[in-house]
């Protein structure tokens, strides 16, 4: 396991956390990076590494979590579908998602049958044992994304359709870019959905608005390393992409499974759940894929559902502003008390790549006293 | 749900292989990777798909990882446990070697 060391080395951590603390110096300011990964905000918690970050260094998590940003009204879709009889497949931490008037999981209570799957070839296999119209609720970024392309692709028993709840990450750090009172100055992007788009997909970005993103790994010196990357980006001025994750990453990523996302999904505007409307965001069926799209396939009555006002406490989450970069869990009244991981009031307490969940399960900012340095 | 996790290759038929991961054996989709994989490679498989052949040279490094990762978590982990939930729900079990 000695190579174990190369991203565990405490010595090493300690002397990132150093360097980092310098780079932020010389910056002679706050400097806010934001990242927009969910196993990213994972490791950082887990680690205990926000207690290593200078103090003048805010390291926010953006909208990287699927399950979170998926917005009221498509999760009343797949309520509305299952309520309509259709058998709604979808991967595990949607069906407690609250919508506008309840969740999956309410439907089911109701006598709905929804089947939690973790990969859409199980849903595949579940439409070809039954009858019933089965409906895959497709959610998630390109990584999953592609995955629902590719089976399309394949073809599909006639009896099998999906809800496209698919969203597309670049857009969204257009977006957080743009935004008037932003301070994000960089951006770590996730290494395994560059895996999919290649780092290359960040040029144009860095182009329009000089700020500089660093596709980054993720374990803890992966991590470090990066965000020192991109603080000295920062400090030079030098608004550039920096692959820190050559092992997975390439320049053009994973072509095949581009071309295949491309063939069968088109890129539309749309809200992502508490940020904003999103133009390109979402992505939907192409028109020749209207047989296998449950929205044109089936009447999807949301109007029946939407008489029903949320409730007072989920008027009160802050997960929006959360995944804008712009409050943390800290700041909301209802974390740790009325929202828990048992019971929980907005989307970013159910998954585990929200941040409300992340931070409950790991204590908030942890002290990196204790955990980073097993070794 | 972004995490991937990696396996080694065991058998190979046209669009789909059994991947072992750490000695659960699953079917992996081949439809999305961008080199041809054969018996004996491993691949990094998210949501019951391959999409990526993982260079020999990087093998040792990226199983360790996971290795450890898998080792120090407790239960409550949750990176730990997104791992655990891609090998256990890839695809249908092919059985345990
Ligand atoms: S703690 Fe709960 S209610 Fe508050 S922002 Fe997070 S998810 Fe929303």
């Amino acid at each position: 396991m000695a190579n174990l060391l190369e991203f565990r080395d405490p010595i090493r951590a300690r002397a990132l956390a150093d360097a980092l603390a310098r780079a932020t110096g010389d910056v002679g300011r706050e400097v806010s990076l934001m990242h927009v990964c969910g196993s990213h905000e994972q490791a950082i918690a887990k680690f205990g590494l926000r207690s290593a970050f200078p103090r003048r260094l805010n390291v926010i998590m953006g909208p990287g979590c699927p399950v979170c940003i998926t917005d009221q009204p498509e999760i009343d879709e797949a309520v509305v579908l299952a309520q309509q009889g259709a058998r709604i497949a979808t991967y595990g931490d949607m069906v407690r998602v609250p919508g506008t008037a309840g969740s999956l999981a309410d439907a089911q209570a109701r006598g709905a049958t929804i089947d939690t799957v973790y990969s859409i070839a199980q849903a595949i296999d579940l439409a070809r044992e039954t009858t019933d119209e089965v409906v895959f609720f497709a959610t998630g970024f390109e990584t999953t994304a592609v995955a629902t392309a590719a089976v399309i692709l394949a073809g599909v028993p006639k009896n099998f359709s999906i809800l496209s709840a698919h969203k597309y990450i670049p857009p969204v750090m257009e977006i957080v870019a743009e935004m008037p009172d932003t301070r994000v100055e960089g951006f770590l992007a996730a290494g395994h959905a560059a895996t999919i788009t290649g780092w290359g997909i960040f040029e144009p970005f860095v182009a329009r608005h000089q700020l500089p993103v660093v596709v980054a790994g993720f374990e803890p010196l992966d991590i470090l390393a990066a965000l020192l990357k991109l603080v000295e980006l920062v400090r030079d001025r030098a608004p550039a992409v920096v692959n820190m994750f050559p092992r997975c990453v390439t320049r053009e990523g994973n072509r095949n499974a581009q071309r295949q996302l491309w063939q069968v999904f088109r890129p539309i505007g749309g809200r992502w759940r508490g940020i904003a409307h999103i133009p390109n965001g979402n992505l939907r069926l192409r028109d020749e894929w209207a047989a296998v799209d449950a929205r044109r396939r089936f009447t999807i009555d949301l109007a029946s559902l939407w008489r029903h006002a949320p409730s007072t406490l989920a008027r009160q989450c802050i997960c929006g502003n959360i995944m804008a970069g712009i409050a943390s869990p800290a700041d909301c009244p209802l974390f740790g008390g009325a929202c828990v991981p048992d019971s929980p009031v907005g989307a970013c307490m159910v998954s585990s790549e929200g941040t409300c969940r992340i931070w409950h399960q790991y204590g908030g900012v942890p002290n990196l006293g204790d955990v980073t340095c097993p070794i | 749900m972004c995490l991937g996790v990696p396996g080694l290759v065991v058998e190979v038929d046209d669009l789909s292989a059994v991947v072992d991961f750490w000695g659960v054996r699953r079917r992996v989709r081949l439809d999305l990777v961008d080199e041809p994989v054969a018996t004996g490679d491993y691949v990094l498989n998210h949501v019951g798909f391959a999409i990526r052949r993982i260079p020999p040279e990087d093998v040792k490094l990226t199983l360790e990882m996971y290795e450890q990762l898998l080792k120090e978590a407790d239960r409550n982990d949750l990176m730990a446990a997104d791992v655990r939930g891609e090998i256990g729900g890839s695809a249908k079990p092919e059985g345990r070697r």
